[in-house]
């Protein structure tokens, strides 16, 4: 090969690299092991993981059962080593997959488009608020202080530089958003109303007086979601103009918070100011059916520095899993499983309400979260679930240093009636 | 199809309908335990107004119904398990399969972010690993694995590039952008709240040194170089932009979209970069998953480290690890949690099982197979810069348009002889261009085997250019009417 190139040595064809500037030593990293060798670091560093405690954190990342079909499907190395389907012709099978996922959250979501997929919940939140900025060319955002904390970080991160500003509504002794409060910050300098439902404390949204608000001043509403196995039992956001979240809860691991994946929706008039990718149904040159990525001149690629976003992929494998997921379950599926998630929560909360000292707060309707207010210490208690093998829920002064002695607990299908006896029974 | 090329052979494909076409109602594949819990009426829990009783057009299938639906979808794409995937910048390179299997440990798989740090040492650890190897590799400072791609990766570096300005008195005003640059540079600028300054190339395809010194002033906040750029060359001068921007107190971002063609033999952090990111699916072989998951950790000189998103993996006096949010000059979060933790798994995994011999040969290799197929095909097609190329080479159409013949129509054309298309033209710079990186994982046969036929469309190209205009003729379709496509979008199955 050197000779077809005319090089005597590989050094050779690195002489465009100033000498002063190469790295004459071998690089300090560790050297190559073996398959085996591999398997088994891993296996003792993943051990170190634990697997055998009882959890009930959910918080944005739910544990739900996960049909082995997904994982045997998306190891089919067709779909996992392709690259982006720029080559329609030979990625038909990426791209019908993706025309799938877009067609089931459209139909989850009751909007009219759905894109492509984002990174995840959390930064589609950021990309949905700038959506709207584009839209509205309006500043100011109000935003549920029961929006995921992290994803409202992510938000202002994306919005400093770009003259957003945000102000929090708090939220009322229902757990909802207190509507009083955006009634009367309410005016026509609003670009859009941000809630999630079910909100981070769990508790169910009622979207549609929020939506009218909004829309008597021209803003737009915005809804996110980050328990997508909810809206199989429960109604989609009345009157939102953008759906966006967090597609994990169907049929996608926890994986200590990544991969996941974004989705967002909107209806018809706005998709030409959508984020991130898009797969349209067309016809090819002898009239058959084709799919084909589209409206691409929104992207980077091609608008450059005035593109819609700076987004070049979307999270399409992920969207894969949750597009099947959705398949398997059917709305049968997806509805018994979120009926179960509710059962479990409803139950648990009667449990610990009738046998514990402990404080449920919130009165609101809930999906499968909820905030238990302690009546005593929260580290000695924690201490003491965690040598019976239970994690009780996430800790919320980090987060909410007003609800301090609290936790928010989530009881997913997954688990079972002696896991939450143990939940209960730590509790009393 | 005529001339049909010896590497492929008609094979069946099965057509198939969308999801929403078949099934029926009743057919199930979920299976889900019995309730062990005493149930009550929904009614008693939920009021009506809240609850969904249908959800139109969702199909109802069986378990087989699924796996055939999916197996048939599978079977229409082109995949790096294949063949050569030679689209230059993406480093489309095999994807060993033993990540797959560790990423999917059960200890990985089921980590919960929220878990106490101590029930999740491993996974801290994992990350805390990679963070030092990215960190040894790439000759900086620090490592951020928040950001979930490349792009996100690019804006994480600029938004910290502002605020380390922000924290001297003022943000600054200009990014200069190479006309080479990835379309992602300019739109992340932008996002970050500065305006683009375009910089040409000079003759040999490298950034304009004296145009730079004229464009310096106290507004410009940094500059946004590829190196290799995107052509393929390095920037033999890029210690002296480093120096020239930085004697202006602006700061030099790299694109580390190019890191396969220097691995173990020269390093950012060396030649003065201040924030660099770089592709976990590109150089450290996460799979592209048909266009994502990636994942675009962010490596800085220590100027910058205050500036990283939060939270950071500490180490704790005692041993075990820990993650810091009590950063008060972070730039914030660019994601929740901590990154694309998967991903992170396998570049680890990648790493580990090729060591720092097997780096660098990597980077050897990478280069060694773009210089034999820029050798092999110079004559046939017109290489519009010819200074030294390193992991990829850029040709341009500039032959074939005499016949009518464009560089999408070779880039199909390929399709009938067995491979996917290169890059087509991208860079901008480049009229036509025919971008090619082979990357390391490829054998002399197979390379051989796209020589041959890229010279063989160069022959038709000239001798039968209806061939080439019309191709793919051996797809499971044809040209999509994009236009056609985009004028009435139809984004969603509606039964129509």
């Amino acid at each position: 090969m050197l000779a077809a190139i005319g090089a005597e040595s590989i050094e050779q064809l690195f002489a465009g690299i100033p000498e002063r500037l190469r790295l004459r030593r071998l690089l300090d990293i560790p050297i190559a092991l073996s398959e085996p060798d591999l398997i088994r670091f891993f296996q003792k560093v993943a051990a170190r993981n634990t697997t055998s405690y009882a959890s009930f954190i959910g918080a944005g990342v739910y544990q739900h059962h996960i049909p082995v079909t997904i994982d045997a499907l998306i190891s089919r190395s067709e779909f996992y080593t392709a690259y982006t389907p720029y080559q329609a012709e030979i990625a038909q099978g990426t791209l019908q997959g993706i025309f799938e996922f877009q067609t089931f959250i459209t139909q989850l979501t009751g909007l009219e488009v759905a894109n492509a997929s984002l990174y995840d919940g959390s930064t589609g939140l950021g990309e949905a608020v700038l959506m709207a900025h584009r839209i509205t060319k309006r500043n100011r955002f109000l935003i549920a202080k029961s929006v995921h904390p992290e994803y409202r970080a992510v938000v202002a991160t994306y919005a400093r530089n770009l003259g957003i500003e945000i102000e929090l509504i708090d939220y009322a002794e229902s757990g909802r958003v207190n509507l009083e409060r955006i009634g009367k910050l309410m005016d026509d300098s609003i670009a859009a109303v941000v809630i999630q439902s079910p909100n981070f404390f769990g508790t169910i949204e009622e979207n549609a007086e929020i939506a009218e608000l909004a829309h008597r001043h021209g803003a737009l509403s915005i809804v996110n979601i980050c328990e997508a196995l909810s809206i199989g039992i429960l109604k989609p956001p009345e009157g939102a103009d953008i759906v966006v979240g967090e597609g994990q809860s169907l049929g996608v691991p926890m994986s200590f918070g990544g991969p996941h994946v974004g989705f967002l929706a909107t209806r018809e008039q706005y998709v030409r100011q959508t984020p991130g990718r898009l797969v349209g149904m067309g016809k090819d040159r002898d009239g058959r059916r084709a799919f084909v990525l589209t409206l691409s001149t929104r992207e980077q690629h091609i608008r450059r520095e005035k593109a819609t976003s700076n987004i070049c992929t979307n999270q399409s494998l992920c969207a894969m899993m949750c597009a099947i997921y959705l398949a398997i379950m059917g709305p049968k599926g997806l509805r018994d499983t979120a009926e179960q998630n509710l059962q479990k929560t409803h139950y648990a909360v009667q449990q610990i309400r009738s046998r514990t000292r402990q404080s449920i707060l919130f009165s609101g309707n809930r999906f499968n979260e909820f905030v238990v207010q302690l009546q005593d210490d929260y580290t000695t208690r924690a201490q003491r679930f965690l040598r019976n093998r239970v994690v009780p829920g996430l800790h919320l002064a980090k987060y909410y240093p007003e609800l301090g002695n609290s936790l928010l607990v989530c009881v997913t299908e997954t688990m079972r009636r002696d896991q939450i006896e143990a939940l209960v029974k730590g509790l009393e | 199809m005529t001339n049909q090329s010896p590497r492929i052979s008609s094979h069946f494909q099965l057509n198939e309908s969308l999801l929403f076409e078949i099934g029926s109602p009743g057919r199930r594949a979920f299976d889900l335990p019995e309730i062990d819990i005493p149930v009550k009426p929904i009614s008693e829990i939920l009021p009506e107004n809240v609850i969904r009783n249908e959800i139109p057009g969702m199909p109802e299938l069986s378990e087989v119904d699924v796996v055939r639906h999916f197996t048939r979808l599978s079977t229409w794409n082109y995949h790096i398990d294949l063949g050569l995937y030679p689209l230059g910048s993406c480093t489309m390179k095999y994807n060993p399969k033993v990540n797959e299997r560790v990423a999917r440990l059960e200890g990985f798989a089921m980590a919960h972010p929220y878990m106490p740090v101590e029930l999740v040492q491993g996974a801290l650890e994992t990350q805390k690993m990679l963070e030092t190897c990215l960190t040894e590799i790439s000759g900086m400072d620090a490592v951020t694995l928040q950001p979930a791609a490349g792009a996100h990766g690019e804006l994480t570096g600029i938004l910290m590039i502002r605020a380390y300005h922000e924290s001297l008195g003022r943000p600054r005003r200009i990014v200069l952008v190479p006309d080479s640059a990835h379309g992602t540079n300019p739109a992340s600028v932008s996002i970050s709240g500065y305006e683009v300054q375009h910089i040409p190339s000079t003759a040999r395809g490298t950034v304009d040194i004296e145009r730079l010194r004229t464009l310096m002033n106290d507004e410009v906040a940094a500059i946004m170089v590829t190196n290799p750029n995107t052509l393929g060359i390095f920037e033999s001068d890029i210690a002296e932009v480093c120096e020239i921007m930085h004697s202006h107190g602006a700061l030099v971002y790299m694109d580390g979209a190019n890191l396969n063609a220097m691995m173990g033999i020269t390093r950012p952090g060396d030649f003065g970069i201040d924030v660099l990111h770089i592709n976990l699916h590109k150089t450290f072989t996460t799979p592209h998953g048909g266009g994502g998951p990636g994942s675009g950790p962010v490596a800085v000189r220590k100027i910058l480290e205050p500036f990283l998103p939060y939270p950071i993996i500490g180490i704790k006096s005692g041993g075990g690890y820990t993650l810091e949010y009590d950063r008060p000059q972070s730039i914030g979060k660019m994601k929740a949690f901590t990154g694309q933790f998967g991903m992170h798994i396998r570049a680890l995994s990648y790493i580990l099982a090729t060591g720092p011999k097997g780096l660098k040969e990597v980077s050897e290799m990478a280069v060694l197979n773009a210089n034999y197929i820029r050798a092999k095909l110079k004559d046939a097609y017109e290489l519009p810069y010819d200074a030294p190329t390193l992991h990829e080479v850029v040709f341009s159409d500039k032959l074939q348009t005499r016949f009518g013949v464009h560089v999408g129509d070779i880039g199909k054309r390929l399709m009938d002889y067995g491979f996917h298309p290169p890059t087509v033209s991208f860079p901008l710079i480049v009229p036509g261009a025919i971008m090619i990186e082979p990357t390391e994982t490829e054998s002399r046969q197979e390379l051989d085997a796209f020589v041959d036929a890229m010279l063989s469309i160069a022959k038709e190209a000239e001798e039968n250019p209806e061939i080439v205009k019309n191709a793919p003729h051996s797809t499971r379709i044809h040209r999509v009417d994009e236009a056609g496509a985009a004028r009435k979008p139809k984004l969603r199955w509606t039964g129509e």
